[in-house]
């Protein structure tokens, strides 16, 4: 059974590295800032310890107040999982990094999220709708469309 | 040492050598076909009939199937096209892969917006005379998802639809009925008026 590290003692440690960098956290999740999304994710990735070579989902929600965007993470030589958040505000352009350069798997998941959520990701090679056609005025998933 | 003998290899050859032999010896002149139960009428091989009646007879007897399975109602028409409910009765079991050899549309699913252009084109490409069958809830209105901003609300947005099955999914029994609905339709075709 896989393992779910806890965010909490994680959390911990990325204040250490990088000091100011996590917003909030909890035993399941924690939450990043955003300016330090890619250097925290990179640091999951590389270090032996945590070694979290696996993205296996990235998902969106919308709080109306910000959009939450879940990564869901596993290391599969060590056996355990970690789920890492970040939050972008506004709703005419939220914006976060991406993290394709890390894992290739966010390639189209993120691509999935700008299309329904509209949350574009700085650093994506080919950021366009994957799901609707290209011209669909909106974006259906998010609280106010209707 | 009996039974060596009984069981050798040279022994069973020629039993079975003796064996084709007399099937051999026995079958030298062929068995006559069982005909007895043929009308005098066929035997002449003469039949009275208008040509309208002789190709609608044709054309609703093998419908052929094109494949268009969107979602959940292509498991109801495999049920339907397997050997419990066994559309192969009406002379339809082939499911074409293309729409050039088929003359019949079963839309079995829900169709998405995204999805409809590449229904129209295979729509478009069917030789006529071409019919559709707009199988379940979803094909005839849209279903559960018509207020989606990504579902078709029917299938008759974009081609003319000539059958529909309600349900969700409709039983083969219903898809069966469909289709002979259908054959009914296609034998009141009159070359004159093209019935439609």
């Amino acid at each position: 059974m896989t393992i779910a590290l806890s965010g909490k003692e994680i959390a911990h440690q990325m204040e250490e590295k990088f000091p100011q960098s996590i917003i909030e956290s909890s035993p399941e999740w924690l939450v990043v800032d955003r300016q330090f999304l890619l250097e925290v994710a990179a640091y999951l990735k590389k270090t032996p310890k945590l070694d979290f070579d696996y993205l296996a989902a990235i998902t969106a929600v919308d709080y109306l107040d910000y959009f939450e965007v879940n990564y869901l993470l596993t290391s599969l030589r060590r056996n355990h999982s970690l789920v890492l958040k970040a939050r972008c505000y506004g709703r005419d352009n939220p914006s976060l990094p991406s993290v394709v350069s890390l894992w290739r798997s966010a390639d189209f998941q993120e691509r999935e999220i700008y299309d329904l959520f509209g949350i574009s990701f700085e650093g994506h090679p080919n950021l366009k709708r994957i799901v609707l056609w290209d011209g669909f005025q909106g974006h259906p998933l998010r609280k106010d469309y209707l | 040492m009996e039974i060596e003998e009984v069981y050798s290899s040279e022994q069973l050859d020629r039993a079975e050598g003796e064996q084709i032999e007399a099937l051999m010896a026995r079958s030298q002149e062929p068995i006559p076909d069982p005909d007895e139960w043929l009308e005098e009428e066929l035997k002449r091989n003469i039949l009275l009939t208008s040509v309208d009646a002789m190709l609608d007879w044709a054309r609703r007897s093998s419908m052929w199937t094109v494949v268009c399975f969107p979602a959940c109602c292509a498991f109801e028409f495999i049920a339907t096209a397997a050997s419990r409910f066994d559309i192969s009765r009406f002379g339809m079991e082939i499911i074409r892969a293309s729409p050039r050899q088929a003359d019949l549309m079963i839309t079995a699913g829900t169709l998405t917006w995204k999805m409809a252009p590449q229904v129209k084109r295979i729509y478009d490409q069917m030789a006529e005379p071409k019919w559709v069958i707009a199988m379940g809830a979803c094909a005839i209105s849209g279903g559960i998802f018509r207020s989606s901003y990504s579902v078709v609300p029917g299938y008759n947005r974009i081609i003319p639809v000539d059958v529909y099955v309600p349900g969700c999914p409709p039983r083969p029994e219903a898809l069966l009925y469909g289709i002979r609905m259908l054959q009914k339709k296609i034998a009141k075709i009159s070359l004159v008026n093209q019935g439609r």
